[in-house]
């Protein structure tokens, strides 16, 4: 059965009945290319806010170039307009190859559900630098850009299950399953968390209709599970179609991917309370949080060695094949970041690093590691498949990229580490006197060279990422064009 | 019959039924007891809808960002407690649309920030906080030097109303002189009437230019009522138990 339901992603490339032309990809290219460009926005966006931390005098005294301004900027383009236009693509594209059909819908909705997503995020931009903006973290747009993303997702909703059911395979594949649960679960949170009253038709200005405690509640529901579901299953289903189909191999265990789909997803969405240890949030919420929290490693290690382990038999791959390279780092990264987290929604553990630069630490191991690792290794895989090249341009500006990325996440987290855990126990030293021992800003004074390194680490990332579009760009104006062969007949002369 | 799970693998609608399912409970479970169960939010005095100056202030808090590097809320602990002050209450947020609870410290809790400085060096602070915090890593914030834009406060109000906060008819009728009032801006005007609205109101020209209301007035005002309206003097602890 695993050798199966792998075959759908194994073989999948118009193997035997459909035509590859029969595909929609022009819309799997521009999402590509617009990933792409949201990922260096963000990443930019990202170096200049670190650096503010460092030189408060980058914050120019405007009030479009503020801190305040800027970070939610930052977080939805990388979130958002990176991370979704990157799963929206190769969702498309992946649902299109493992149910042999072409998107329901055709062109016309393919290229609605592309439009429009990028005009939300223009939309959501533009205002966050106009300071319109509803005051919930990752949840920021305003109710008129709430409702036009309302709109585009359920199209892509309807275009994604659409094509699963006119699809010919018997089975669903599984990183489909992922991207629906994706899909599904980010409509309800987005529903919910973004519910408003705008004072005026014609304002921009809602309030948000839950208020104080229910309000906190219902934001980190939302926001752990915009972790949870669109960081992370969505990236899964990811996963779970390019590492097998780079690798050449099945699926590691096709029973651990069912108990990996059904326990992620009943358990990531308790977790959220664990942003609020310590709060005026009812204890028993906040045990919940933690208690599911902590479950939840189970699963995301299951996910890990399912992914890793579909390498066994194909490990030289990692030596010659730059986007498994990128691929199986992000799981790893990933089984990192998912260890980190449960330890972290320990009361105890929470206590210190709640409020403190260990957070955004941790947030970047996941956000660098896993999630941008993951969409390298998946656009670095599609770019030669979808421009019909037979290779990348050059396998050692990937190699730079690799290691330039690789470095400048260690330097990252490093370096929120230390500050993030100084910072916690300066807050709560006392001296022999019994007072506290330092001012508030006496903290924020011992921050100063952890944010320098940090903003360095970002830059090594950014650098890495300005070399991948580089090479990129040559791969599809230079690299030699695809010779018109059968798919048969490629897989077996590689 | 043996349970297979290809029965879903083959049927997208119940997969995505089962899904949805799957990923609902959690949420309410957590959620819909916090709107059900009374004491989740604590039966304390004080609390009361903000004054037009300050959820124009507020207003201004959200629009800035400011919850990006100031929480707001002090947690249980003995050493935020001394720093910032009695922890916070549930019921100091509950008219809070959105909450600004916050997740990150780059800069310190502001709950209690209220009556701890003086009109002139908040102010002068947000003009330029290195100037008074020579460390201070905080944007400038000059541009709030200009009118205030809160000609619909009464539809402001309104709004929140059908969410739910209790303004009554004569706060939405005066909202507009409310807000001139609390900045001085009508100096002969009698302040009882705002007052018994609004009590603790910060009162005054904070800003020092008494012809016209700014930005700079509105967010002065809210940061100077910020965690002072619950008298913890006289407060019983076990009506803090949720």
């Amino acid at each position: 059965m695993g050798v199966a339901i792998a075959d759908g992603a194994y073989g999948g490339a118009g193997q035997t009945a459909a035509p590859v032309e029969a595909y929609h990809e022009d819309v799997v290219r521009a999402f590509v290319v617009a990933a792409m460009f949201w990922g260096i926005a963000a990443f930019a966006a990202g170096v200049y806010i670190a650096f503010q931390l460092a030189f408060p005098d980058l914050n120019l005294g405007l009030e479009w170039t503020t801190f305040g301004r800027l970070r939610p900027l930052h977080t939805s383009a990388a979130i958002f307009a990176f991370g979704g236009s990157a799963l929206i693509g190769s969702s498309l594209y992946v649902v299109q190859r493992t149910c042999r059909a072409p998107l329901f819908g055709g062109r016309e909705w393919g290229w609605f559900i592309f439009f429009g997503y990028q005009l939300f995020i223009v939309m959501a931009a533009t205002g966050y630098l106009l300071g319109i903006t509803q005051g919930k973290e990752y949840a920021e747009p305003e109710w008129y850009v709430d409702l036009w993303l309302t709109i585009v997702w359920v199209v892509y909703l309807v275009v994604f299950v659409g094509t699963i059911i006119k699809r010919r395979e018997p089975h669903i594949y599984v990183a489909n399953w992922f991207y629906l649960a994706f899909i599904l679960t980010i409509a309800m949170l987005h529903i919910v968390n973004n519910a408003a009253l705008p004072v005026s038709l014609t304002g921009t200005k809602s309030y948000v209709a839950w208020a104080g405690v229910q309000d906190a509640m219902i934001q980190w529901w939302y926001g752990h599970n915009a972790v949870g579901f669109f960081l992370t299953a969505g990236f899964l289903g990811m996963m779970y179609y390019f590492i097998p189909k780079a690798a050449q191999r099945p699926i590691y265990s096709y029973r651990l991917s069912i108990i990996h789909f059904w326990a992620l997803i009943f358990l990531y969405i308790w977790a959220g309370p664990h942003h609020l240890h310590y709060t005026a949030l009812p204890d028993w919420t906040q045990t919940l949080g933690m208690v599911f929290s902590v479950v939840l490693w189970m699963p995301s290690w299951g996910g890990m060695i399912n992914g890793i382990m579909t390498l066994s038999g194909a490990w030289d791959k990692l030596r010659t094949d730059p986007s498994l390279r990128f691929s199986v780092t992000a799981v790893g990264f990933y089984g990192m970041s998912t260890f980190e987290g449960p330890v972290m929604s320990v009361k105890a553990v929470n206590g210190l690093s709640h409020y403190t630069d260990w957070t955004i630490g941790h947030v970047h191991s996941g956000a660098l590691g896993w999630v941008a690792f993951i969409c390298f290794g998946m656009i670095y895989y599609l770019v030669p498949v979808l421009w019909k090249k037979q290779r990348l341009y050059s396998a050692r500006l990937v190699e730079w990229h690799f290691w330039t990325a690789t470095v400048g996440i260690v330097f990252y987290i490093t370096a929120m580490w230390v500050s993030g855990i100084m910072q916690g126990l300066m807050w709560r030293a006392y001296d022999e006197y019994g007072f506290l021992q330092y001012s508030f800003v006496e903290t924020v004074q011992a921050m100063h060279p952890y944010y320098v390194i940090r903003g360095i680490g970002g830059l090594l990332f950014l650098t890495g990422a300005i070399l991948m579009v580089i090479n990129l760009i040559r791969t599809v104006t230079s690299s030699p064009a695809l010779e018109p062969v059968t798919q048969g007949a490629a897989v077996a002369a590689e | 019959m043996k349970f297979s799970h290809a029965i879903i693998e083959k049927n997208v609608i119940l997969m995505a039924v089962l899904t949805l399912i799957t990923v609902s409970i959690g949420g309410l479970v957590q959620i819909v007891p916090l709107f059900t169960v009374e004491t989740t939010i604590e039966r304390v005095e004080g609390v009361r809808p903000y004054s037009p100056l300050e959820l124009a202030g507020r207003n201004i808090y959200v629009r800035e960002g400011c919850y990006l590097c100031h929480s707001q809320q002090i947690r249980t602990f003995k050493d935020e407690v001394e720093r910032y002050g009695h922890y916070s209450l549930a019921a100091e947020s509950m008219y809070d649309h959105p909450f600004q609870w916050g997740s990150k410290r780059t800069g310190p809790d502001l709950a209690r920030v209220g009556g701890k400085y003086s009109n002139d060096w908040h102010v002068a602070h947000l003009n330029n906080p290195r100037a008074l915090v020579p460390e201070s890593i905080m944007p400038t914030y000059q541009f709030l030097n200009r009118p205030l834009n809160f000609d619909d406060a009464a539809e402001h109000l309104k709004t929140l109303r059908t969410l739910g906060v209790p303004y009554s008819e004569d706060d939405i009728a005066n909202a507009q002189k409310d807000l001139k009032v609390q900045a001085g801006a009508l100096p002969d005007e009698d302040t009882t009437a705002l007052m018994a609205r609004y009590p603790k109101a910060a009162l005054g020209d904070f800003d020092g230019k008494p012809e016209q209301v700014t930005e700079m007035d509105a967010l002065v005002a809210y940061l100077q009522m910020l965690g002072t309206l619950v008298d913890f003097t006289k407060i019983n602890p076990e009506d803090l138990k949720q």
